[in-house]
């Protein structure tokens, strides 16, 4: 997947809330490469994401929230104006 | 780069530099500007990392709930850190408060939590009240109030029996869109009453205990907006009642009251003088040019002004630093007519040339308090930085840019925050200003004894009673300098204490010829065998070189012959603050018997020494009341 502008401030985000290095945080990261993603930390990535980008998730959307790159690819399609630095 | 990332990153180096004071303000600085779920891992990550290079306050926090919060803790640990509070969290099962509480062999009570959250909503525990209030009729109604009430009632006994932590209990909250639309303003019956009957009920419960609180979720969440605050499509998805931008007020909430629970208090504001507590520069705008009025914009200054006689009135002392010339800022309280403060609400004035941190430093100093005591109060970001850096003991109030703001800072600080207000509190400036007096006096008697005659005191020590035991809690929560052990008490725990026949909970209190300077000592002792064990042994500021200690102590010693104890014995436990009473023991004649790591054991052989009291003090002791030994009420 191309880098979209999003990528990075989703990777730091899912750095924070899973208490992750950076580094470690890939494009392709999900439950299955992140130990401590449960249902509880996945509520807790919404709520990050929701608060940084100033958006709200559906329940269905929640549930494809399952990778860095899906985090970011479904801001982008609702098309949040985003502060590239 | 953004600023965060940029302050993240000056965080991290500083720490790996370990620059402590350095990374703490950076830390705070990033959180005020950028408070967010998904920093408050970052930040209360780092803070983990200082731990042990200042001295936060630990505590232990219980939430026992109807709801989901789990996401809003690591917001609350972070709040928490900011505010020099290290918190550790743990919650009841979902919904579960009820048997928690009443099962006591559960973790609730292992758990030996200093706070417990009761953390309630209207439409757990009154759906009737919530969705249904139009299908129910007035009977149900207020058998709903009665019965809720009544459990409320049932489980804060229960706790009250079983553990002495805080108890904080959340009010309920009123529905954004009453059931029954407008008409339900128009009725005496509304939905909403019914509701705030249920608040004055628990505020009315609480104050049959003590130690317990109601935590405002009702005003909370009104101040933030209902409807801004509430999403159903969460609530009904995850159990999370509240938007993802709703968390951090409730988390910030929580720690306005956890603070003054956990002692981060401080006891005097610091406030600079021009664009602080009024606009422009007295020095070069004279007392027509500076704006403090209830126009625009001088209502920034006023509202600033009565913000802090609203502190004041809590017993917070306040005090200025500023860098002017002092007659022309004395001037300007004295004939500025929109002027709220003159200049006989400050306890201490630094009105000079001298950089800030000195000038708090002195003001310290000269009220008897630790760096620690002080909040400071500057619109002036880089004197803020300063005391920042060189004080780190000392709590700066991050102000916004605008100042329409300020006043807003002032009231929202954990730090100005008080559970209780005892008269010792509302009257702390008046003892301070008589302090200025008998200073005076010092400084125009001949000798040391001739000071302590002239002051005519009289010392009054009485056993415990159910109106001195909140200033005798937090006298032993706040004293830090005259304090043998630095043992901290709730109310609950002391009023325990003095129920107990082993032991014994007395207070002081102290009048001279200048006024009456109020509670200010406790003594809690122990009978252990043939001794009498001193657990605690303290004594206010106010009061400290005037021999009051010996009276103290002379009584103790009469009272244990009285009851046939043979020696008196107690621990002096040093820390960073209580010099003041490291040579207590060794002076009246105790011996040493014991040194560890903690501190000393001293002992005093009664048939062989005396303690008398000094022939400059009336002490007077009443003894237990007509109605015996305390009872918890």
């Amino acid at each position: 997947m191309a880098n979209t502008p999003f990528l990075d401030r989703v990777r730091s985000i899912f750095s924070d809330v899973f208490q992750v290095p950076l580094d470690e945080v890939r494009a392709e990261s999900s439950p299955d490469t992140i130990p401590n993603w449960d249902s509880l930390q996945h509520l807790n990535l919404v709520l990050a994401v929701e608060q940084e980008f100033n958006v709200q998730f559906s329940p269905e959307e929640i549930e494809q929230l399952l990778s860095v790159e899906l985090v970011a690819a479904l801001l982008e399609e609702k098309r949040v104006a985003c502060e590239v630095s | 780069m953004t600023d965060r990332d940029q302050l993240r990153q000056q965080a991290d180096a500083a720490i790996a530099a370990g620059d402590w004071v350095e990374a703490r303000a950076t830390l705070e600085t990033l959180w005020s500007a950028h408070a967010s779920a998904g920093l408050a891992g970052f930040v209360a990550g780092r803070f983990e990392k200082l731990r042990g290079q200042f001295p936060f306050y630990p505590c232990r926090v219980a939430i026992l709930r109807s709801f989901t919060l789990e996401p809003v803790l690591p917001l609350l640990r972070a709040c928490a850190w900011v505010n020099r509070i290290d918190l550790s969290a743990k919650v009841g099962e979902f919904n579960a408060y009820a048997q928690e509480i009443l099962d006591p062999a559960g973790w609730l009570y292992e758990y030996n939590a200093d706070a417990i959250f009761l953390a309630v909503q209207t439409q757990d525990i009154a759906p009737e009240l919530w969705d249904f209030y139009t299908e129910v009729g007035r009977e149900e109604i207020l058998g709903a109030v009665d019965r809720v009430l009544a459990d409320y009632r049932q489980w804060i006994e229960t706790l009250r029996s079983r553990t002495s932590a805080h108890l904080f209990v959340h009010s309920l909250e009123v529905p954004a869109r009453p059931s029954r639309g407008i008409l339900d303003a128009q009725t005496p019956d509304s939905q909403a009453e019914a509701i705030r009957e249920i608040n004055a009920g628990l505020r009315r419960i609480a104050a049959d205990f003590n130690g317990v609180y109601i935590f405002d979720y009702e005003a909370l969440v009104s101040a933030y907006g209902r409807a801004r605050y509430r999403d159903e499509q969460r609530w009904a998805a995850v159990k999370l009642p509240m938007k993802s931008d709703a968390m951090l007020p409730l988390a910030e909430e929580w720690v306005r009251y956890r603070a003054p629970a956990a002692g981060r208090v401080c006891k005097v504001v610091v406030t600079d003088l021009d664009n602080t507590l009024w606009g422009g520069v007295i020095g070069e705008d004279g007392v027509s040019g500076i704006k403090v009025d209830r126009e625009y914009p001088g209502i920034a200054y006023w509202n600033v002004q009565r913000a802090l006689a609203d502190v004041k009135r809590r017993g917070i002392l306040l005090a200025i630093a500023s860098k002017n010339n002092r007659e022309d800022a004395i001037e300007a309280f004295g004939s500025h007519s929109g002027m709220l403060l003159g200049a006989g609400d400050f306890a201490a004035e630094r009105i000079n040339w001298m950089d800030k941190p000195a000038n708090l430093r002195e003001i310290a100093a000269e009220l008897n308090v630790g760096l620690d005591s002080l909040a400071f109060l500057d619109d002036n970001p880089t004197e803020r930085e300063r005391v920042r850096h060189e004080l780190p003991e000392v709590t700066v109030l991050e102000l916004p840019h605008d100042p329409m703001g300020f006043a807003d800072a002032i009231r929202r600080s954990p730090v100005l925050e008080r559970l209780s207000v005892s008269v010792e509190d509302t009257e702390r400036s008046r003892y301070y200003s008589e302090q200025r007096v008998r200073a005076a006096a010092l400084g125009s008697a001949s000798s040391v004894e001739e000071f302590y005659r002239s002051l005519a005191q009289e010392v009054e020590i009485a056993p415990l009673t159910p109106a001195t035991l909140a200033r005798a809690a937090q006298l032993t929560q706040k004293t830090n300098q005259f304090n043998l052990t630095t043992r901290r008490y709730s109310e609950q725990r002391l009023a325990e204490l003095a129920s107990d026949p082993a032991w014994a909970v007395h207070t002081v209190r102290v009048k001279d010829r200048f006024g009456d300077n109020g509670l200010v000592g406790v003594m809690i002792t122990a009978a252990r065998g043939d001794a009498c064990e001193i657990d605690s042994f303290l004594m206010s500021c106010r009061v400290i070189s005037r021999t009051v200690e010996t009276a103290m102590l002379a009584y103790l010693a009469e009272s244990c012959r009285a009851r046939g104890l043979a020696c008196l014995r107690g621990w002096f436990l040093p820390t960073a603050k209580n010099t003041p009473a490291a040579d207590f023991y060794r002076k009246h004649g105790f011996e040493l018997c014991t040194t560890t790591d903690a501190g000393t054991l001293w002992h005093l052989d009664l048939s062989k020494a005396e303690v008398t009291c000094p022939d400059w003090i009336r002490l007077t002791v009443t003894e237990e009341s007509s109605l015996g030994k305390y009872a918890v009420s």
